[in-house]
């Protein structure tokens, strides 16, 4: 358990150099990191000293490896619009996005469990093909879509819901609605199937022959071990969600950090999306250590290995 | 099984009826499953729509009228020519629009799938065939790619190369090939173990002939359910950068262009964002029916 713990700890940090060095080198993808930071009408003699001043000029490993150590101590270097570091414009930012992408997987998670449950309980019953339908239309709408159309329905035809900002309550529910659709309908088709996979294994066969009544077996023996799929995917929809949040922040004018970056990019805020898209993935990295961690307690063959 | 009668020897150089093709029965099982046939059809709608455009259209999907501008669906303009799905704020047909917009949607996703596509075989078929040190790199490299919030790292690398369809295509096919690696990988593992690759190796194959001739063959079904199935988010994805303004600059109409142009008028005039949007949906759920069936008919086991 020890071995795995510290491989997989190994694991996270080889991931986040390699993310660092993604981040570093989108700097570099027009050719001239100076050109990219500097306004376009900067002297020619601005941009040779802002060169010199940056360490521009030194070899590539020694510039990625400034930028490393400057990362790992939150140093992004400064926005280029808001004159402030950039690591603290992404951090501020940071609480927004992780509510509203945890609303949206608080609100995944609890129609899709349910839903998938039910349909695999009631198998070829109308419920079940209405949840099935759902899921796929939920599979195949363009989040950003969804949002419009949602803003359509419930701001603007019956003013129920308000269309952007954050604060209450109310601002959150279009948002977590839109962002959290895909993953709905993801873990809906999977604990539908985990379940019906599980449901027609012996041990079920086994527990419902020794008179054990339908609600336990379903609860107790029979989601517990479909539960295994749904933990790893929730790790994984969370990057999804992360990602995701750029358009539905966009849309919903929500202050976070996929906002931010969005803009960023606009502007020409380079440092800034460095720092956005470091410490996003950074976070993923994280949650997907945690989710592992648990996936050990869940599934005991995994801790053996 | 039919039994032969034992009274009947079996004559091996009489032309006996060929096999049905594998392929031909395969086709047909897929016929019969009606939600990816369904899905087929909407495909092929769409492939038609966007090869055939200019002739379907009946609008030029750039041509401009002013005094015809946000007209509701079914209006007709002063020449007595109907617009079935309105007209934008430049007073553009929509339907037009939205059949022009599926060229750039296909064309990023055939393009991107492939490069992906490609990438992914190589690096599936070497890393589950040769193992070891090369199949460690390869799979803590996939774990970097899968670490990165996808949409946000291609946002970053287009904006600072400027959106061009070249740049959109091969940011999303280098950027997707973990999920055809990984499957491709995992297909290797089983297939190299088996007789008729153990065979060839005994023979004296080389490698390279092992891995084309043999297990590549083998390891094309998974891979073709991936890359379905991957078109309907490449397509997604095409639209979202559209929306987003870097995707295909205007005046090219883009789904995820419309949209955006749509949502400012959206408390006026609905139709410009819903519209644009159907398409995107019908197509990506046509594509996912078909992925799925094709999933379900080749390998129910499979898990994509």
């Amino acid at each position: 358990m020890k071995i795995y713990l510290a491989r997989r700890l190994a694991q996270s940090l080889l991931v986040l150099l390699g993310v660092s060095f993604i981040v570093f080198f989108i700097l570099y993808l027009t050719g001239d990191p100076a050109l990219v930071l500097l306004p376009p009408d900067a002297s020619a003699e601005d941009v040779q000293k802002f060169r010199e001043a940056m360490g521009f000029n030194d070899p590539f490993i020694v510039q990625y490896g400034r930028f490393f150590l400057g990362a790992l101590r939150g140093d992004f270097g400064q926005s280029v619009r808001h004159g402030e570091p950039a690591f603290n414009l992404v951090i501020e930012r940071m609480p927004a996005t992780f509510e509203l992408s945890g609303a949206a997987l608080l609100v995944a998670l609890c129609l899709a469990i349910p839903a998938g449950i039910v349909s695999a309980v009631r198998r070829n019953t109308v419920i079940d093909y209405i949840s099935t339908v759902v899921a796929l239309l939920g599979q195949s709408m363009p989040t950003f879509w969804l949002g419009i159309m949602l803003i359509l329905v419930f701001s603007v035809q019956f003013n129920l819901l308000p269309s952007s900002g954050r604060g209450s309550l109310e601002h959150l529910v279009l948002p977590a609605i839109t962002l959290g659709l895909f993953t709905t309908a993801r873990i809906t088709r999977l604990t539908r199937s985990g379940m019906l996979e599980v449901l027609s294994q012996d041990y079920i066969r086994t527990a419902r022959a020794k008179g054990v009544s339908d609600p336990p077996v379903v609860w107790k023996h029979a989601l517990k071990n479909a539960a295994i799929p749904i933990v790893t995917i929730v790790g994984i929809e969370l990057g999804t969600l992360l990602g995701g949040s750029v358009i539905t922040e966009t849309i919903f004018a929500w202050p976070g950090v996929g906002r931010l970056s969005v803009q960023a990019i606009y502007n020409r805020d380079y440092p800034v999306v460095q720092a956005a898209v470091f410490l996003l993935s950074s976070t993923f990295v994280l949650v997907n250590l945690v989710v592992d961690v648990l996936y050990t307690y869940l599934d005991p063959r995994i801790r053996l290995r | 099984m039919n039994s032969v009668p034992l009274s009947r020897a079996v004559d091996l150089s009489a032309g006996r009826a060929p096999a049905p093709r594998e392929w031909a029965l395969f086709a047909r099982r897929l016929a019969r499953r009606r939600t990816a046939l369904f899905g087929l059809v909407v495909v092929m709608i769409v492939i038609v729509a966007a090869l055939g455009a200019s002739w379907i259209a009946g609008y030029d999907p750039t041509e401009q009228d002013i005094t015809n501008r946000l007209r509701a669906p079914g209006s007709q303009d002063a020449a007595g020519r109907a617009h079935l799905f309105g007209t934008d704020h430049l007073g553009r047909d929509i339907l037009a629009r939205m059949i022009f917009g599926a060229r750039p949607a296909l064309m990023v996703g055939f393009a991107a799938v492939a490069i992906s596509g490609v990438l992914g075989m190589m690096v599936g078929l070497l890393s589950g065939y040769f193992g070891g040190r090369i199949d460690d790199v390869f799979m803590r490299l996939a774990d970097v790619q899968l670490a990165f919030p996808f949409i946000l790292l291609a946002i970053a690398v287009i904006g600072v190369l400027g959106p061009s369809l070249p740049v959109i295509i091969v940011v999303i096919g280098v950027s997707s090939w973990v999920v055809y690696a990984r499957v491709v990988r995992g297909a290797v593992l089983s297939l190299r173990e088996r007789e008729f690759v153990q065979a060839a190796r005994a023979l004296g194959s080389r490698d390279g002939r092992v891995l084309l001739r043999h297990i590549l063959p083998n390891a094309f079904t998974p891979w073709l359910v991936v890359a379905t199935l991957d078109m309907a988010r490449v397509i997604v994805i095409e639209s979202a950068l559209s929306f987003l303004g870097l995707g295909v600059q205007p005046p090219t109409p883009t789904w995820g262009g419309m949209l955006a142009d749509g949502r400012v008028y959206i408390s006026t005039a609905w139709w410009l964002a819903t519209f644009p949007g159907l398409a995107i949906l019908v197509t990506v759920l046509g594509i996912n029916l078909f992925g799925d069936g094709l999933r379900d008919t080749l390998d129910p086991r499979l898990t994509v």
